[in-house]
């Protein structure tokens, strides 16, 4: 089953018959008549969830069914910032097990998804900024998270280019700073744990898209696909975006709502910022590629919306906010924008949840931070998938939580800008 | 970007307008009387329609007026426009 590893050797070896033996990074089997898990969605939270249940689970033959095509969806669209400074103790942990998870994926995942810790940056502009910072960063020490509060001239000396004077239209008084956060390559996720999911017997199906959830005396049976009926012992629903689309098919109604979100990427640069910077005031993040583009995040458009594009003035305010803060980019021209569906939570905090339907399970409302929980959210879900209970990770990211009013806000704690 | 038709000022850029959620959700009469489910689903859940959506703009930057829009949530079309109290084919509630 294992594919060849890669390593030095096997790109030793396949130089020599000028990399035409290269095996495919995973199978494009049809589907079996049934499995014993579904996971519906292929982004990176699904084929991470598929992956944890073939590594650390018994739980039988697993497939994974995506509409479109691996790294298609919201994965290959976000800006990659991955970080842990969350203020509430749920959230904490939940992030910071996925932060330590991405400290090992590379070699776990025998995949190259080049998580590079460069840090991450969250500016205050205000006075009530810098006491929430401050608040964050020692809820984060409290919780063994790594943070550190820079002043203006620390921040100058990190960041050159950045704009820290009193007279800036947004002055900089400070910020936190976590040296353990950074960015990865998008689709190296996407593909590493697809590649490694597919080497532990996961059905990776493609093009495949669920149309319905088929239920049997309230216990999930299967599931309705564009390539026909395929039946489940549990169905594990992953899908951004759509969640309420597919909660609807089992006649659940969910307290999330999908929201355009966008980014958008400049021409490459030589190196000029080697940290992110993210802020929550002015609403806009950047970071530099490898390949040396500018990546920036907008926020979401206020209106409910699926069609992957927002609105020109979110686009127009954000970039604006960043030439404020550097002022040399701004003849920078951007060579690419585009948009994603961001399923947001009343309280900014996903849901991980078994629901009513037994063997039913959603994880959904990452809203526009889901990228940096890809390892961690896949982990804990696997666990409640298998074991038809919640991790202690994850027990207080339920469905229940609105019922009980246990929310756990992260709106304006940490969750503004991600 | 949308154009969006004010019932009262006509057609306007969007700009102009602020978001207000879902149209139609009434608040329970007599909120003790409601179980904890029903309280939450009256809060917190949403249709989240794929497709025509029922929602409430209000004219912020112009005549400061709430109406309701009927718009697909996937072209971003704006299909129909109406006043509070309206249906969208024009019959009062």
């Amino acid at each position: 089953m294992r594919r060849n590893r890669y390593s030095i050797f096997s790109l030793a070896r396949n130089a020599v018959s000028y990399h035409q033996d290269w095996s495919e990074a995973w199978r494009s089997p049809d589907p079996a008549a049934s499995y014993d898990v579904i996971v519906a969605g292929g982004g990176g939270h699904g084929l991470a969830t598929a992956y944890y249940l073939a590594a650390e689970h018994d739980v039988g033959r697993i497939a994974v069914l995506e509409k479109g095509w691996i790294g298609g969806g919201n994965t290959g669209r976000n800006t990659t910032i991955v970080r842990s400074n969350y203020l509430w103790d749920e959230a904490a942990h939940l992030y910071e097990k996925s932060l330590q998870l991405w400290e090992g994926l590379s070699q776990e995942l025998n995949f190259n998804v080049m998580f590079s810790q460069r840090g991450v940056m969250n500016l205050g502009h205000t006075l009530q900024d810098m006491r929430d910072i401050y608040r964050r960063s020692n809820a984060n020490r409290l919780n063994g998270i790594d943070s550190e509060i820079l002043t203006p001239a620390e921040i100058k000396a990190k960041v050159p280019a950045m704009n820290v004077s009193s007279e800036a239209r947004y002055p900089v008084l400070g910020a936190s700073f976590q040296p353990r956060g950074g960015v990865a390559r998008h689709d190296a996720v996407a593909w590493g744990f697809a590649r490694a999911a597919d080497a532990r017997g996961v059905d990776i199906i493609q093009n495949c898209e669920v149309t319905g959830i088929r239920r049997e005396n309230g216990a999930v049976c299967g599931v309705e696909t564009t390539r026909g009926l395929i039946g489940a012992r549990k169905v594990a629903v992953v899908v951004a975006g759509h969640a309420s689309v597919l909660a609807d098919m089992a006649e659940l109604r969910f307290p999330v709502e999908s929201h355009p979100l966008q980014a958008l990427v400049s021409e490459p640069l030589k190196p000029v910022l080697d940290t992110v910077i993210m802020s929550n005031a002015v609403h806009g993040y950047v970071s530099q590629s490898d390949k040396g583009e500018l990546v920036i995040g907008a926020g979401i458009d206020a209106y409910t919306g699926y069609g992957q594009r927002g609105s020109f003035s979110i686009i127009e305010g954000n970039v604006a906010a960043i030439v404020e803060l550097f002022p040399v980019f701004s003849r920078v021209r951007m060579l690419r924008q585009w948009g994603g569906i961001v399923d947001v939570c009343p309280d900014a905090c996903p849901i991980i949840s078994k629901t009513p339907v037994k063997g039913l399970y959603f994880n959904c409302g990452w809203g526009t931070g889901g990228f940096k929980a890809t390892p961690g959210s896949g982990w804990v879900f696997a666990h409640t998938v298998a074991q038809d209970e919640p991790h202690a990770l994850n027990a207080a990211f339920d469905l229940e939580r609105f019922t009980t009013g246990a929310l756990i806000d992260e709106h304006g704690a940490a969750g503004v800008a991600h | 970007m949308l154009q969006i038709e004010c019932p009262w000022c006509g057609a306007r850029d969007q700009q102009e307008f602020q978001y207000g959620g879902e149209a139609h959700i009434v608040r329970p009469e007599s909120p003790d009387t409601l179980t904890d489910e029903q309280w939450a689903d009256y809060l917190f859940n949403r249709a989240n329609s794929k497709g025509v959506h029922a929602e409430q703009w209000c004219h912020t930057a112009g005549c400061r007026r709430w109406f309701n829009v009927l718009r697909d949530t996937v072209s971003y079309a704006v299909l129909a426009v109406y006043r509070p109290g309206e249906r969208p084919s024009g019959s009062v509630e």
